[in-house]
């Protein structure tokens, strides 16, 4: 027996217990966003976990404003609006951003915004505008549209779909990879582009049809793309998969070598894709409203929506926002998607979802 | 005045005898109660309120929905399958390891251990590798037979999610018992070959039941653990197959039902604690002190060549299935792999450091650009914080345990120390939320969440690996120390922890491996500032482009890397002292 080891041992440990209950009790409350007379402000903006910005856009607006901007990353877009939802009574932000249109009901619902106007609105289409009332105001969009790769579609000759119902055909048997509407974000689109083109209950109908043709579900958009895709460095063993009208651009962009053009094509067809639109809103109860504001009209100021695509692979709902030139050059944006509104979305997500999960999965 | 005080002066040893046996389950149960039950009692009663059906209507919906039920068989019987799978294929390498002393045994163990961190996607990446339709084994089976098709479909089958499950936990068979086993006294086995058993009688009727202790603890946590699985049902089992902790996910986040998603989570938990309710009993029966001798008398060399073939040939099987997937991701993550230019149909695949590169590259000019060195300090912060709290914690509660286990107080508490483990994660993420939101308590947004969150599943872990340790301790000991006038802590420690050195370091390597892979309680939290590897890997991996999938791969080896020598350090730091106890 070392006595002297476990003598060290012993310290370490009522070390360790000591430090362990001190911290315990000097726990301090998380810094609160009140104003101090000199030092910045803090305002502090609630988010999922795909959110980014530039260090550079991001300083502009806290010189500005003479503000410190505290970002809290919560999860995937649900979660992040569940904790928000949750926690509406002691908000744990001024601002929610990166709710969206799939998820758009259940915010309003909850009454979690409160209205506001902002003068920038002038700059944004009408049709982007899902909430009357700004409570939610858009933010950016993105389009889930059917990617292929280009180099199988070339060397088996084969001619790309451009409708939903290209999809049944014989050439494309056994080619598609398709996420899990339950589960998955794309996934949920592409079950409301078909809902939106087919109606209910034809879109059924459409699915059996594709279950027939072989389309393979897995539950998320990692494992489709980088798994099972053909065109993504994963080289998968099906060509067509359901992801996003950016993704040519970013693989392009994140080639590692450089490409001549990107290896995969986005089809943006009329009726084919759907359109996810985010949006950002003021979190009643919060502490600091009139920063609150200034955040909002700054993310839909040009400044902060020329920086999205780069960093959220999302694109502008500000007209007067300008395009990096592999954008201008390679991103194709679909006229006219499927569509379908928040509130039929909230009404019917549960049944459209059970009703799904019995034609396709059982 | 005078009879109160004689009173209480007459009353003064039973209360000091009370409040010297309880005062070790202070800390534990305080832990839980701030940070387990009361967050889990606030989101329950949240949700229940939201559903105007009342406590009892959302319990007969569900017993009475085929589809539910069919979730629940499903999640019972994939969990005992896994777990028997697990004890059989980790039982022979606990022997091998405990018994046999061999070169490398250290790095065989260190290397098993990683798979035990390691996230979902990246375990499902590297399986993939091997045996999904484009890895090594269907290409070459199709090279050779000349198929068209991949032979092997793993990708979304049941196999895979026994596969998985093994790979996850084979670790703590290989730990749990392997290190007891090296405890044990061969001259019980020798014994009864003396009196003519023969080796499979000395097995079955004197072996096991000694080791019986350590078995059941190593059986109950991979059960809860497969119990509760949700990544790996998610994303290796693919969307036919659910269990209780994936519905919870999508009626609590795609649903927004809360009320249900509750009724399921107390439907895991009533499951947990009739299970750990069952083991406690059973365990009580199994446990008898039994002498402890230190490993240099159990452990001999392999001699004979029928000993180092068997040897040779379990260790490959064990590096087969949970190294091999790991160096098929590292190779990946050191190639570049193009596509087949026109004319020619071969992939081309060319060395590069490209991804590593790029990791300390902040392309985009993001505000929550990370650098790889920052990722690893914060990882390795939350995994010692996580390390000392739970070996804080674990350690007093164990400590009781083992001394009392017949008391009224051990009998409560000991199947509550498990719950943690069969709680929905994001039940429990939401409770903090709701929970946690009045200063001096506000840490909703606090980085100690992180920590917190993390020992909440760390801690029950350390107790179950130390109690069997413990309670093999003959009381005797301890008496003739408290004979001799030590003070309960003076023999504790000189009695106690001497001996349980050794699983005292099994435990904080489990706390720290739980801590340093965990990813999603820390993604819940929400400090973007301070992501850990396992979130980098994420970010990336949500990401096209064949650079972040590469940097995505290339961080999961560096995670690999890093748990290996964190492993093999507290290895060594037992080697060097209680080693030889």
């Amino acid at each position: 027996m070392n006595s002297n080891f476990t003598s060290k041992i012993f310290r370490l440990l009522v070390g360790v217990f000591t430090l362990a209950l001190a911290s315990a009790c000097s726990l301090q409350p998380a810094p609160t966003a009140s104003p101090s007379p000199t030092g910045p402000r803090t305002i502090r903006v609630m988010t999922h976990d795909s959110f980014s910005i530039s260090e550079g856009v991001l300083a502009q607006f806290e010189n500005e404003n003479n503000t410190k901007v505290q970002f809290l990353k919560s999860g995937d877009t649900g979660t992040a609006l569940n904790k928000a939802i949750l926690s509406k009574d002691k908000p744990l932000a001024d601002v929610f951003y990166g709710v969206d249109n799939t998820f758009l009901s259940r915010a309003l619902d909850e009454g979690i915004f409160i209205p506001y106007a902002s003068p920038r609105l002038a700059d944004i289409p009408e049709a982007f505008k899902l909430d009357t009332q700004n409570r939610a105001l858009p933010v950016d969009y993105g389009d889930v549209c059917l990617n292929y790769d280009r180099a199988y579609f070339t060397q088996h000759n084969l001619k790309p779909p451009q409708t939903l119902d290209d999809l049944l055909k014989a050439e494309y048997k056994g080619l598609l990879i398709e996420e899990n509407p339950a589960t998955s974000s794309p996934g949920l689109a592409f079950l409301l582009a078909t809902i939106g083109v087919k109606g209910d209950p034809g879109y059924l109908d459409y699915w059996k049809g594709l279950v027939e043709n072989d389309v393979l579900v897995v539950n998320d958009w990692e494992t489709a793309y980088y798994t099972e895709f053909s065109g993504s460095s994963g080289k998968g063993p099906r060509p067509m998969v359901i992801s996003y009208n950016s993704s040519p651009v970013f693989e392009l962009i994140y080639a590692g070598t450089p490409l001549d053009e990107p290896p995969t094509v986005a089809v943006v067809d009329d009726d084919t894709c759907f359109r996810q639109i985010e949006f950002v809103g003021i979190l009643q109860g919060g502490q600091n409203q009139d920063l609150a504001e200034k955040w909002v009209d700054f993310m839909l100021s040009t400044a902060f929506q020329e920086d999205l695509p780069m960093q959220m692979f999302v694109f502008p709902v500000n007209l007067a926002a300008k395009l990096d030139e592999a954008f201008v050059k390679y991103l194709q944006i679909p006229k006219k998607t499927a569509s379908v509104s928040p509130q039929e979305i909230a009404a019917n997500r549960e049944q459209w979802l059970k009703a799904w999960t019995e034609a396709v999965l059982r | 005045m005078d009879r109160g005080r004689v009173a209480l002066s007459r009353q003064a040893p039973y209360i000091g005898n009370v409040v010297r046996r309880s005062s070790p389950w202070l800390a534990p149960l305080g832990f839980l109660a701030l940070f387990y039950f009361y967050p889990l009692a606030s989101i329950l009663q949240t949700s229940f309120a939201r559903g105007e059906a009342g406590l009892v209507a959302p319990f007969i919906d569900v017993i009475s929905s085929a589809s539910m039920r069919g979730v629940l068989w499903f999640t019972l019987w994939q969990a005992a399958l896994s777990t028997l799978l697990t004890m059989l294929f980790g039982l022979p390498g606990a022997f091998l390891l405990a018994r046999y002393e061999f070169r490398g045994k250290s790095v065989i163990l260190a290397l098993t251990g990683i798979s035990f961190v390691l996230p979902t996607l990246v375990v499902a990446a590297a399986f993939n590798a091997i045996l999904g339709p484009r890895g090594w084994a269907n290409l070459a089976l199709m090279d050779l037979f000349g198929l068209i098709q991949p032979p092997i479909h793993f990708v979304n089958t049941f196999l895979a999610i026994l596969t998985a499950h093994v790979f996850y936990n084979t670790t703590i068979v290989l730990r749990i018992v392997g290190d007891y086993w090296s405890h044990l006294d061969p001259r019980m086995g020798q014994a009864a070959q003396t009196l003519g058993a023969d080796r499979w009688r000395t097995l079955v009727h004197v072996t096991l039941p000694l080791l019986m202790p350590a078995v059941t603890t190593a059986a109950l946590l991979i059960f809860i653990f497969n119990f509760t699985s949700f990544g790996v049902i998610l994303v290796l089992g693919g969307p036919r197959f659910a269990t209780l902790e994936v519905e919870i996910y999508n009626q609590t986040i795609g649903l927004f039902n809360l009320p249900l998603a509750a009724t399921l989570a107390m439907i895991q938990l009533v499951f947990t604690l009739c299970l750990t309710i069952a083991y406690t009993r059973f365990s009580a029966r199994l446990s008898s002190p039994n002498t402890l001798r230190p490993r240099r008398f159990s452990q001999r060399c392999l001699t004979n060549w029928r000993s180092r073939l068997l040897a040779s040939l379990y260790l490959t099987a064990l590096l087969a299935l949970l190294v091999l997937p790991l160096a098929a991701l590292v190779t990946r993550s050191f190639l570049r792999v193009e596509p087949p230019r026109s004319g020619s149909t071969n992939w081309e695949a060319d060395f590069t450091l490209d991804y590593y590169r790029e990791l300390s590259v902040n392309r985009k000019e993001s505000l929550f650009y990370t650098p790889p060195t920052t990722a690893i300090g914060v990882s390795l912060g939350y995994a010692l914080a996580t390390t000392c709290l739970a070996l804080a914690l674990g350690l007093p509660a164990a400590w009781a345990l083992a001394r009392d286990a017949r008391s009224p107080a051990s009998r409560i508490f000991d199947p509550m120390l498990m719950l943690p483990l069969g709680t929905s994660a994001v039940t429990l993420g939401l409770g903090f939320i709701v929970a946690l939101d009045q200063p001096p308590l506000d840490l909703r947004a606090s980085i100690l969440l992180v920590p917190l969150a993390h020992t909440l599943v760390a801690f029950p872990f350390v107790v179950r690996s130390l109690t069997p340790s413990l309670r093999s301790i003959r009381p005797r000991l301890r008496q003739a120390a408290e004979v001799m006038g030590a003070t309960p802590l003076q023999a504790f420690r000189h009695i106690d922890l001497p001996i349980i050195g050794r699983a005292l370091l099994v435990a904080a390597t489990f706390a720290f491996a739980i801590s340093f892979g965990e990813f999603g309680a820390t993604a819940l939290v929400a400090r973007p500032e301070y992501p850990t590897i396992p979130v980098m890997i994420y970010r990336y991996l949500s990401q096209p482009g064949a650079l972040n999938y590469g940097q995505a791969l290339a961080l999961s080896t560096l995670l690999a890397v890093i748990t290996a020598l964190s492993m093999l350090a507290i290895e060594r730091f037992r080697v060097a002292d209680v080693g030889e106890f």
